[in-house]
């Protein structure tokens, strides 16, 4: 590994593949603690932080478990470090009680799933997109969770950076899904210089007084955070909490707790939101697709134009919150959606929700290990034109 | 020295805006957590550089009554935390407090590996032999023969001894003590705390209200003089009295070595890194 990219001095062009493209992005971003556990197809983020976060004072640790090592990197997070952990499948699984916590506490973090079949120990090598709604509804209780598919190696890199920079800002835990395809996947990347990167900070409470409380939010529902040393001296507890950060029942102070927790991605919807719109102006065919299969679409969706048959694709990046309104104002003109997935149907259960009465929604799903070709995407576009 | 002699009080550690506290009457817990506080009322700790963290049950629940950074997380998974937050600011004199059930059934994973580790953190577990928040069921530490509500007809697992098990697994420090000496229980956890590496101290608790009551124990002066009586101190450890003592479960520091202190063995490898990239 003592390649030139250990050097972060200069930027430069680099051929790697997803899984090392998280972990540069990671250390730009600003991630000094790691903590993780070996699982494949994930285990080569792991290994890069260890080699490089011990260059730059950050911490790795391998701990005994998944459930440890998101533990740990909240225990990181509350200390003030910028922190992640990765995992795959089953590992995520085992992250859905301290991401809870994380959730409900307000502690910044990021937390890499790189997708492999299931369920159970499934298809340790082999690439899918099962976790989706896992992704937003695996840890108990309504909570808000931010999670960003990225479908390409350099995208990996950009979206790890700006999922440090939302979790930092919004404190809310921020997953990155992506498959054991893209993971494994080369592509050329430029590693940025830190000073070429936008980089936010979580907001530190500064002012200490006899009225401070640490979870009151302003306009802006964020409540600023309390560094341990610095003076404060407050409770951070997972249970539901008031203002000042002490477990309540009171069913005012509850209610306006959760309906903070929950309404601040809407309120910051804007730094949320992030989608990609292909060819959707007078798309009658529309594709809806995310991550690796995304690519596929794309393909498809160019070689459906040359025929020319009026397909367009929509891509969130962000899919949770799900980019409902971006969806909404395109499928006006639309007469199909398909929604191709690696896995059993998933995000279309939300394309149905958003669709107009006129729309019909149909499902290409793969479950059997493999990505989904540009080909039987193409297939699906030219029998729905056919039928019109 | 007598509590009473001392120039410590406890309320300058304790957010008594919170109070009534939600122990139950007799509860040893309380008295677990003046020693505590006492050992770094001792060793004069800055408040703002205590970290408490603690995980879920009655232990658990004692660390928002402490006037410093305290964490109340996960069940089972304070030590988890603990061990991020130890690494990330080492400047913080990190604390862990958790219960039988917490830290040996649900976080049992979690002990033996921050004790191999050895991390300089010290964790206080309470025994008091029972879940009690959830009502009374059975627990890795519950003796033979007791009845809680998941034993109705006694408990006929096998009693885990947590001090052997931390020593086994290479804690730095490991203690144990019973409320009623307070002093030395206080000593005990002062000696820990002053470890450099992970301290593991047990302190035998009594769950009057639930625990006591179903095993009808008696009140909570009859439970800590049973105790008593049932303990053996470091101090006995040479003498020939055993046909005299009824039990044998030791009291005082049962085990202390110098192995290295995972942050600093840590340091030391980032150093050993960077040199061997100049060198390359």
């Amino acid at each position: 590994m003592a390649t030139p990219m250990s050097k972060l001095s200069e930027p430069r062009l680099v051929n790697i593949d997803g899984n090392h493209a998280c972990a540069m992005g990671a250390i730009a971003a600003g991630c000094r603690f790691y903590a993780g556990y070996p699982i494949t197809p994930s285990s080569e983020i792991a290994e890069r932080m260890s080699l490089e976060l011990p260059k730059i004072d950050g911490i790795f640790i391998q701990m005994e478990d998944e459930i440890a090592s998101m533990g740990a990197i909240l225990g990181a997070s509350m200390g003030g470090l910028k922190v992640m952990t990765a995992t795959s499948g089953p590992g995520f699984s085992l992250k859905q009680e301290n991401l809870g916590y994380a959730a409900g506490a307000e502690i910044p973090c990021v937390i890499v799933n790189v997708m492999r079949g299931g369920p159970s120990t499934g298809l340790p090598t082999r690439p899918a997109q099962g976790d989706i709604m896992q992704a937003r509804w695996g840890t108990h209780g309504d909570h808000p969770i931010i999670v960003i598919t990225p479908a390409s190696v350099p995208e990996i890199y950009e979206q790890t950076i700006r999922a440090f920079n939302l979790s930092e800002t919004l404190r809310v835990p921020v997953i990155l899904l992506y498959d054991e395809a893209i993971g494994h996947l080369r592509e050329t990347v430029e590693l940025k210089e830190s000073a070429e990167i936008e980089l936010h900070n979580r907001k530190w409470a500064a002012e200490i007084s006899a009225e401070f409380q640490p979870y009151a939010a302003g306009e802006d529902k964020i409540p600023e955070m309390v560094r341990p040393g610095d003076g404060f001296r407050t409770h951070t507890t997972g249970l539901t909490h008031a203002p000042d950060g002490f477990p309540t029942q009171d069913p005012t102070l509850v209610n306006e707790y959760m309906q903070r927790l929950l309404g601040k991605l809407q309120h910051h919807n804007a730094l949320v939101e992030s989608f990609e719109s292909i060819s959707t102006e007078d798309a009658e065919i529309l594709v809806v697709s995310y991550g690796i299969t995304s690519r596929a679409a794309r393909r498809a969706v160019k070689l459906a134009r040359n025929e020319g048959i009026k397909a367009g694709m929509f891509r969130p990046i962000t899919v949770w919150p799900f980019p409902a309104e971006p969806l909404k104002a395109i499928v006006g003109s639309v007469k199909n959606l398909l929604v191709p997935e690696m896995n059993a149907g998933q995000i279309i259960q939300e394309i149905e929700r958003y669709r107009p009465a006129h729309c019909r929604v149909e499902g290409l799903n793969r479950i059997d290990g493999e990505t989904i070709t540009p080909e039987q995407i193409l297939d699906r576009i030219k029998e729905l034109a056919s039928n019109e | 020295m007598s509590d009473v002699d001392s120039q410590f009080n406890i309320r300058d550690y304790l957010r008594e805006h919170l109070f009534p506290h939600f122990l139950c009457p007799g509860c040893g817990h309380g008295i677990a957590l003046r020693a505590l506080l006492w050992a770094i009322d001792e060793l004069k700790i800055p408040k703002d550089k205590l970290a408490f963290v603690s995980g879920i049950g009655c232990s658990g629940r004692l660390g928002a009554y402490i006037d410093a950074n305290t964490f109340h997380v996960t069940h089972g998974r304070p030590l988890a935390y603990a061990t991020g937050l130890k690494l990330a600011r080492p400047d913080l004199e990190v604390i862990v407090i958790t219960g039988d059930g917490d830290c040996l059934a649900i976080g049992g994973n979690h002990l033996i590996h921050a004790c191999r580790r050895n991390l300089n953190i010290t964790c206080m577990m309470l025994n008091n032999e029972v879940y009690g928040m959830t009502g009374g069921q059975v627990s890795p530490t519950t003796s033979n023969d007791r009845f809680t509500t998941t034993t109705p007809n006694g408990n006929y697992e096998p009693t885990f001894d947590a001090c052997a098990l931390a020593q086994a697994a290479g804690a730095g420090f490991v203690g144990r003590e019973i409320t009623l000496q307070t002093p030395a229980l206080k000593n005990v956890l002062k000696e820990g705390l002053v470890h450099s590496g992970f301290s593991f101290v047990e302190v035998m608790s009594d769950c009057t209200e639930v625990f006591g009551r179903k095993n009808e124990l008696g009140d909570s002066a009859e439970m800590v003089l049973t105790q008593k009586s049932s303990v053996r101190p470091d101090v006995y450890d040479n003498q020939v009295d055993q046909p005299f003592r009824p039990n044998f479960l030791k009291t005082g520091v049962m085990a202390r070595n110098n192995r290295p202190e995972y942050a600093a063995a840590y340091r030391q490898h980032i150093l050993t890194m960077r040199e061997g990239k100049n060198n390359g």
